[in-house]
């Protein structure tokens, strides 16, 4: 694990100034970024035009002049699609800081416990059955809580080291799930079925809605709030239980309360995006990269590095092709490179 | 201040860690804790520090139970300092020596400017201030050290628990800490040391606790103490401790092992 351990050359040697200037600009970035994908589609928009049809519902003058595919593609059919990228983006980076944080292991992301694997259950099982996409998203966000909590139960057969146990149910019950989720695409229809159940768990947003929209904006900022809030106690956790506790914390109890917090997060991430691998793992890293391992900044530079992420990623998905790519596919082919020049640039030993 | 009476601890029914352990630290105190591995010597750094709870006896601290105040308060007066360690992710020398303010916000708080004020006087105060931005993982044994004496410090407690600082430095570095330790003894501060080199105790201990198998074999200053029945008895083997006459004064200098022919 010392191996991993990394270095902050960066903070260290260029002035505090140029620190906060760049700060500054990665939790802009997001905002930049949305206003850009809403423009960038089949049908390209400018960006006066974009921004008068986000602001057309407070300002109904600015809808003058512009067309009803305009209006349409940019509040009916790109908005929601783009919201729903940055906020899974962001919920999966900054629940990834956290389980980073707690389990003291930069190897791991939010679905350790087995969530994503729940959720992954979820969705194949409702779409065999024929379900909505509504229904789809239910399923996949009630089993992913549904694993959690399974793990949770499990661990709570042995008293003591509740933290090691729990992580190791986790990975029992999630392995359990993915079998169940082989079952399923087993005994699916090869013709329609498998095709959806195999591109839900590449990850995707074709025909996301403003239907799916309020759930998971209502989770993400709850939680990212909380997770904000605890910003600075994830540091001392990060040290682990002996040296927290001789600091005066209820390790467990916090690192319990964070763990429900990110579950709920990425229950509803995965529900309406899918399996979206790698972005939880690999985004904290690059935030430490760029600001530091101080969760007071890590947290917010994870939520507006992953936010921005996943909405090059979907934008790319959307109209690199003719056909949707799966976000699956292009986390990685577009994340490794992306991280070696930000290693390579920040000399940043392991 | 602080005070331990009779302390009994036991991880499994039936077989005690420690047994009828006592003693007294007063304000500007070096402690000692000497003897074998497993003779009990970090359950009751433990228990002093609040995380392990004697099954019975009682350790009070101003006279009050240490488990009647809530953890924070209790982080507020009794610090521990921990063997080097590495911990996973690179914070910055400042920003561990900043966590030892912890005791001193809420659950949601982040560090003021005055808690900034203070990890910087106190790794002023160990002669590390121009490593601040330094990441602590990339710093020598001693140095890692002295910023977790900083961060102690920035606990602004009153005892300090020390598992050991003498196990990875060099003889210089050991010489270092132990210099420093004294320095903030005489501004006050307390320190229970727990060592595997009796010669530091002999050099630095103001009070020593010989322990053997959970109990206290002897407690009291190093002459008494650091002798060569009570050594060899602790250790189990025989020692040699070596005087100096100085004037009609006999002082002890060093504590030797006798050698052994395998």
């Amino acid at each position: 694990m010392r191996l991993l351990t990394m270095r902050r050359v960066w903070a260290a040697s260029a002035p505090a100034r140029a620190g906060d200037l760049l700060y500054a600009a990665l939790l802009l970035l997001p905002f930049a970024l949305i206003i850009a994908a809403l423009m960038v589609g089949l049908y390209t928009i400018s960006v006066e035009n974009v921004l008068r049809a986000l602001l057309a519902p407070f300002f109904p003058d600015l809808a003058n002049g512009l067309t009803t595919t305009e209006l349409t593609l940019v509040q009916r059919i790109r908005l929601p699609r783009v919201l729903s990228a940055a906020l899974i983006g962001a919920t999966l980076a900054s629940t990834g800081s956290a389980f980073q944080g707690i389990f003291k292991n930069p190897l791991v992301d939010s679905n350790l416990l087995g969530v994503t694997s729940g959720a992954g259950f979820g969705a194949a099982l409702a779409l065999l059955l024929g379900g909505t996409t509504l229904v789809v998203q239910g399923f996949a966000f009630g089993f992913g809580l549904l694993a959690v909590l399974l793990a949770y139960a499990g661990s709570r057969i042995y008293s003591t080291a509740p933290m090691i146990v729990l992580t190791l149910m986790g990975i029992l019950i999630g392995s359990f799930f993915g079998s169940l989720t082989s079952l399923m695409k087993y005994v699916a229809d090869p013709l329609n079925t498998l095709p959806a159940i195999t591109f839900w768990l590449l990850g995707g947003l074709t025909g996301v809605t403003w239907q799916s929209v309020p759930t998971l904006a209502l989770l993400t900022v709850c939680g990212s709030l909380f997770l904000w809030s605890v910003r600075w106690r994830l540091n001392i956790l990060s040290l682990g239980d002996t040296e927290a506790t001789t600091l005066g914390m209820n390790p467990n109890r916090l690192k319990l309360a964070i763990i429900v917090c990110a579950t709920l997060m990425t229950a509803a991430a995965v529900a309406v995006g899918g399996v979206v691998g790698w972005v939880g793992l690999v985004i904290p890293h690059a935030g430490r990269i760029l600001v530091g391992p101080d969760h007071k900044r890590l947290i917010p530079v994870s939520l507006a590095l992953g936010a921005s992420f996943l909405l090059v990623i979907d934008t790319l998905s959307r109209t690199l092709l003719s056909t949707e790519v799966p976000l699956g596919i292009l986390t990685g082919l577009v994340g490794v490179p992306l991280l070696i020049v930000l290693l390579r640039r920040n000399q940043t030993g392991w | 201040m602080l005070v331990a009476e009779n302390i009994t601890f036991a991880y499994a029914a039936g077989a005690p860690v420690l047994q009828g352990v006592s003693f007294t630290l007063t304000r500007g105190d070096i402690l000692y804790l000497l003897g074998r591995n497993g003779c009990g010597k970090t359950t009751l750094m433990q228990c002093l520090s609040g995380a392990l709870k004697p099954a019975s006896g009682s350790v009070t601290f101003d006279g009050k139970d240490l488990f009647a105040y809530t953890p924070q308060e209790r982080a507020q007066r009794i610090g521990l300092i921990p063997q080097l360690h590495s911990p996973v992710f690179a914070y910055t020398v400042h920003e561990l020596v900043l966590m030892g303010r912890a005791p001193h916000m809420g659950l949601f708080g982040t560090p003021s400017k005055a808690d900034h004020a203070v990890a910087e006087s106190a790794l002023d105060s160990v002669g590390l201030a121009h490593y601040r931005n330094r990441p602590y993982t990339q710093l020598s044994g001693g140095e890692r050290q002295l910023v977790l004496i900083a961060r102690g410090l920035a606990q602004q407690c009153r005892v300090l628990l020390m598992d050991e600082p003498d196990a990875h430095l060099d003889l210089h570095n050991q010489q270092k800490v132990m210099a420093i330790v004294q320095k903030l003894t005489r501004e006050g501060l307390s320190f229970i040391i727990t060592s595997h080199i009796p010669n530091n105790a002999l050099f630095y201990a103001r009070q020593v606790l010989l322990m053997k198998a959970g109990r206290v074999l002897t407690t009291g200053d190093p002459a008494q103490t650091l002798t060569e029945p009570l050594l060899s008895e602790a250790y189990e083997m025989d020692t040699e401790v070596l005087y100096d006459t100085r004037g009609t004064v006999r002082v002890a200098r060093a504590v030797l092992p006798k050698r052994w022919q395998a």
